[in-house]
């Protein structure tokens, strides 16, 4: 039991990670109907921003105030990530907008192979790790041989990310801005004829998912403290595995769906073993899209005959 | 049925036809017959659910209930309902042609008519196999397939335009192209939506012509989707009105045009049930 | 950013450039990069003497980056401008170029076999005995395997139009079939390359099966995740494959019978030549090359058979397909397993080369590069594969041989270290420059009077 909630904590946490990740996916794929693939990736690249903006605070004010730099970190990592999904929209994906169909997708991957070389070409390939913060942790359950231990990483990350979620939602479902964006999901001709400027409710989807995938990249950070060029395809693959159990296209689907993901893998290696644990991803993505494409809370397809 | 003898057989049995979307009953408990050789209408306003039916009978739905039977010349009859999609055309020889019109654009209208040709291609070249290695007569069948693409090119007049991209043509050729590409298939039992949808007058008119060729020179009996009364009340034989997925009147083309709920499906309600509306809102 | 503003009848009087705007432009740009540059490339991470991370400020680089891109999209908008008035000032190639080599692809093919025959003889005249031994491995059997694995992955993919993002499961499969046969059971490479072959076809078919009524991203995705699940399991199931160590020592094929070796019984000894390891590059050249072309082969026949026919159709309209009688699950699925089978070829013929496999050498960057040499060259085209393959690879292999590029940039200067970085840039610029590929038309199967090509437009996306 004490085993199955510290494992229940650690899944939790990672959860919120992939969960943040697949936001971006779900509402790229919702508004133009394309994988970013290369969105991995740019979670990978917020990882390093955060990580340069760490050292950076660090040695200009001290490693004194951990919060504060974290919410700075946090802010700085947001912005530029931004701006470098809303240049690869621009660049890469909007000239293809309404082209062939497999076109975007190839330029998504190329832009995935450009950004994970791009940044082992400026910042060399070996892994970077930074030295280990908010390494405290609160005992919940003190037993004689296992105890039960929430860290501070991982109260921050759980914080952080239900806070960021509220505040993501609140602009999605509440501001002109998000029903914008839901308008172009439905209809983006007709949209366009009401007079929505489509092309930049697409750039602010781009910005948004980036902005939640920086925050994943801070919190992984925080979380491992160590980050490589080749970090973005695999939890890129697996927050997209969550959007889609979760029911691609849906907000409240991609967050179930990273929690449930994170449970899977952290239960699969405590419980089995932790050398099939990508396996056991991959497998339920496989296993979702054929049984149930739709997902969770994702709506049905009918065909269209 | 034991007691009907065999060429007394309706082409095509629908019985008790019931599709239900989640909540939504788009056809409800649905009951008709096309009979060989006949030009069977089925008429009804929009969103009466007569594609759904098509969509039944072809095998893109699976109904959720009822039960339709097509029976062959040669005695053998098929339960459309059990058959996947495809096998409905292979098998039980039923074609159908799209509301909005599925060509395959990128390819030539001669190659239309041969994909239409697939199955007994198929087997003339061996499943593939004998036909990569350049064995059995897979030649001289498909020159046969070209043939019989040519006889209908010729029909529709389109035999100048075969080595073009299909997505060339102007409408109403893509229109009478889509209906040659389903004959190819050799059916006993064409469906066709809403074929006169989007045609001028004299389009319409050679398309009549169409229909009637391929019912009097062919033999094959034709199920159609219709809105344009014209083309119905000319050319079929047999009408069934559909509203609200239900039934509301059967029979010949003068029949129905006298049928009062017919009118009232399509004219809205007539003039006693306004009279007994407008006493009970206390107007009149 | 498409102007076609132009029409025949507007006057073309000459325009003077608006260097302002352009200016603008390019200032907006230009400092856009200033921001991307900032965090990134500004300090790079260096772990120093005693194992801490330190930041190294890189100034000069960023200023570098903000006046290449301020300069090039200067030169861009200025581009773009003239543009209306006189269509373009530049042109990469003349126009019709590719019009004029499909008119002419039968000479072409011809001129191509006859080039790609001869080529270890002009290596051999070119470069020397020493010298032509890079450029027939690292080029030509280098190229040929991807032209290979694209022209198969082109039957899925191209023909069928079904996207697959895993098909470097198949050459894995085909590897490993061939590695670990050929190990245990001693058997030969000429009996082990059809096995391979057949081995992966039937992988195709039962991963295929489940999947094949998925529609395109979700096709991909899902083949993308079985691709991996292989690797995977390569990787962990040591007893099986020997994990990541992977397998070394893997019999390389003889000439039936005859091995490449400096014994007596050697290839050549038995044919009285010096001892040279050329002959076997040479002889696994012409393997790789009659490989290819036998998928060549193979794939225009199938184009011009109902099975063919039929994966066409599919591309364009599924539903149409299925009211015309064809078994879509079916004509899927031998597409699938057709392509999966030169892959498992392809697959054997590389650990026969190799001697020696990896799952590192299976992994997802290798699919993505096989769908980009077949959607890089036109969607079904067989000459924009090879023309695809041999950019893409060839032009990535000539990186290696940028040597003299550190005489600029200095000692530090590895030119290899951008190969794939310049491939990803490279994918996106050729999809927005011609987003259906180098060679965009499709040839008519069959014809009654004349034969005419039919232009991108006209070919549907299909379903999905």
């Amino acid at each position: 039991m004490e085993v199955f909630l510290q494992q229940l904590i650690n899944g939790l946490t990672l959860g919120s990670i992939y969960g943040l990740i697949a936001i971006g996916y779900t509402m790229v794929f919702g508004i133009i109907g394309m994988v970013n693939f290369a969105h991995g990736d740019i979670f990978m690249l917020s990882a390093f921003i955060a990580l340069i903006f760490f050292m950076l605070i660090a040695s200009w004010f001290g490693a004194g105030l951990i919060v504060v730099a974290l919410i700075f970190v946090l802010i700085l990592a947001m912005f530029f990530t931004s701006l470098w999904n809303w240049t690869i929209e621009r660049v890469a994906y909007r000239p293809l907008r309404g082209s062939f169909r497999l076109a975007p997708l190839i330029s998504a991957i190329g832009m995935s192979i450009f950004l994970s070389n791009f940044v082992q070409v400026v910042q060399g390939p070996r892994n970077k790790s930074i030295p280990p913060m908010l390494n405290k942790s609160i005992t919940l359950i003190e037993s004689t041989t296992y105890s039960v231990q929430i860290s501070y990483k991982q109260i921050t990350i759980i914080v952080t990310t239900a806070v960021l979620l509220a505040a993501f939602w609140y602009i999605v479902q509440k501001t002109p801005l998000g029903r914008a964006q839901r308008a172009c999901e439905q209809d983006r001709k007709m949209a366009a004829l009401l007079g929505i400027d489509v092309d930049r409710t697409i750039s602010i989807t781009f910005v948004m998912g980036a902005a939640l995938a920086a925050v994943a990249g801070v919190m992984y950070l925080v979380l491992y403290g160590v980050v490589s060029f080749n970090d973005g395809f695999v939890p890129g693959v697996k927050a997209f595995t969550a959007a889609v159990l979760g029911g691609i296209g849906s907000l409240p689907g991609a967050v179930i769906g990273g929690l449930l993901i994170g449970l899977i893998e952290v239960m699969w290696s405590a419980y089995f073993t932790i050398d099939y644990k990508d396996v056991a991803a991959f497998c339920i993505l496989a296993i979702v899209l054929v049984f149930m494409p739709s997902g969770i809370l994702g709506r049905p397809e009918v065909e269209k005959v | 049925m034991a007691t009907v003898p065999l060429h007394d057989r309706p082409l095509l049995q629908v019985e008790h036809l019931t599709m239900r979307f989640g909540g939504l009953t788009a056809v409800n408990d649905l009951s008709f017959e096309a009979r060989k050789g006949d030009i069977t209408a089925l008429i009804g306003p929009n969103g009466a659910g007569k594609t759904t039916v098509f969509n039944c009978i072809t095998g893109f739905y699976k109904p959720t209930e009822g039960m339709m039977t097509l029976t062959q010349d040669s005695g053998s009859s098929y339960l459309l309902e059990r058959m996947p999609d495809f096998r409905i055309s292979w098998k039980a020889k039923v074609a159908r042609t799209f509301q909005n019109i599925r060509l395959f654009g990128g390819m030539t209208v001669l190659e239309n008519l041969l994909v239409a040709q697939h199955n007994p291609l198929m087997i003339a070249s061996g499943f593939t196999f004998l036909g990569v290695l350049g064995i059995g007569g897979y030649r001289s069948r498909e020159k046969e397939a070209i043939e019989k693409a040519k006889f209908w090119l010729e029909k529709i007049n389109l035999i100048d335009r075969a080595d073009d991209p299909a997505a060339d043509l102007p409408y109403g050729d893509q229109r009478r192209l889509e209906i040659a590409r389903a004959m190819c298939t050799d059916p006993v039992l064409l469906c066709l939506d809403e074929p006169a949808a989007g045609l001028n007058p004299r389009e319409s008119h050679d398309l009549n012509t169409l229909l009637l060729s391929i019912r009097k020179d062919i033999g094959t009996a034709l199920l159609l989707i219709e809105h344009d009364m014209s083309v119905v009340m000319e050319i079929s034989d047999h009408v069934v009105v559909l509203d609200y997925g239900t039934k509301i009147s059967d029979g010949t083309p003068a029949e129905v045009k006298a049928d009062p709920r017919v009118i009232a499906a399509y004219l809205g309600v007539d003039d006693e049930e306004v009279a007994a509306v407008e006493a009970e809102v206390g107007l009149a | 950013m498409a102007q076609t503003s132009s029409t025949p009848n507007a006057t073309p009087g000459p325009r003077k450039l608006d260097l302002k705007a352009a200016l603008k432009e390019a200032g907006f740009a230009a400092f856009v990069t200033l921001g991307l540059c900032i965090p990134i490339i500004a300090w790079g991470t260096r772990q120093n003497m005693d194992n801490v991370l330190v930041l190294d400020p890189r100034w000069d680089a960023v200023a570098w980056a903000v006046g290449i891109v301020f300069v090039g999209r200067f030169l861009m908008a200025l581009r773009q401008q003239g543009k209306a008035d006189r269509k373009s000032l530049v042109r990469f190639l003349p126009h019709g170029t590719f019009a004029f080599f499909q008119r002419n692809s039968r000479v072409f093919s011809l001129f191509g076999l006859g080039f790609l025959v001869t080529f270890p003889i002009i290596a051999i005249n070119l470069a020397g005995w020493g010298g032509a031994l890079k450029w027939i491995d690292n080029f030509g059997v280098q190229i040929l395997i991807y032209v290979m694995l694209g022209w198969g992955l082109n039957i899925v993919v191209g023909l069928a139009g079904l996207l697959d993002l895993g098909y470097v499961a198949f050459y894995a499969v085909g590897a490993y079939s061939y590695a670990l046969l050929a190990k245990n059971f001693g058997l030969s490479f000429w009996i082990l390359l059809p096995m391979s072959g057949i081995l992966a076809a039937f992988w195709g078919m039962l991963l295929g099966f489940p999947v094949l009524r998925l529609r395109g991203d979700y096709l991909a995705i899902v083949t993308l995740a079985f691709g991996e699940i292989i690797r995977l399991i390569l990787i962990n199931w040591v007893e099986f494959s020997n994990g990541y160590a992977g397998i070394s020592g893997i019999p390389r094929p003889s000439f039936f019978g005859i091995p490449f070796n400096a014994s007596d019984e050697g290839f050549a000894a038995v044919f009285g030549l010096e001892f040279s390891p050329l002959y076997r590059t040479i002889f696994l050249y012409y393997l790789i090359l009659a490989l290819a072309l036998l998928t060549a082969f193979v794939s225009l026949r199938l184009r011009r058979l109902p099975v063919g026919r039929a994966w066409e159709a599919l591309r364009e309209d599924e539903i149409a397909c299925r009211s015309l009688g064809i078994n879509t699950t079916n004509t899927k699925l031998t597409a699938f397993s057709i392509g999966a089978m030169f892959g498992g070829f392809a697959g054997a013929f590389f650990s026969a080369r190799q001697g020696f496999i990896s799952p590192e050498s299976f992994v997802f960057m290798e699919s993505a590069i096989i769908l980009a040499i077949v959607v890089l060259g036109g969607m079904g085209s067989l000459w924009g594969c090879a023309i695809a393959a041999i950019v893409m690879i060839g032009g990535t292999e000539l990186l290696r041989e940028l040597d003299w590029l550190k005489a600029i940039f200095g000692n530090d200067f590895d030119p290899t270290k951008y190969r794939m970085l310049i491939f990803g840039f490279a994918m996106v610029v050729i999809m927005i420059w011609k987003p259906r590929g180098l060679i965009s038309t499709r040839e008519p199967t069959t014809f009654l009077k004349e034969k005419k090509t039919i232009s991108a437009d006209m070919v549907q996306e299909g379903h999905g």
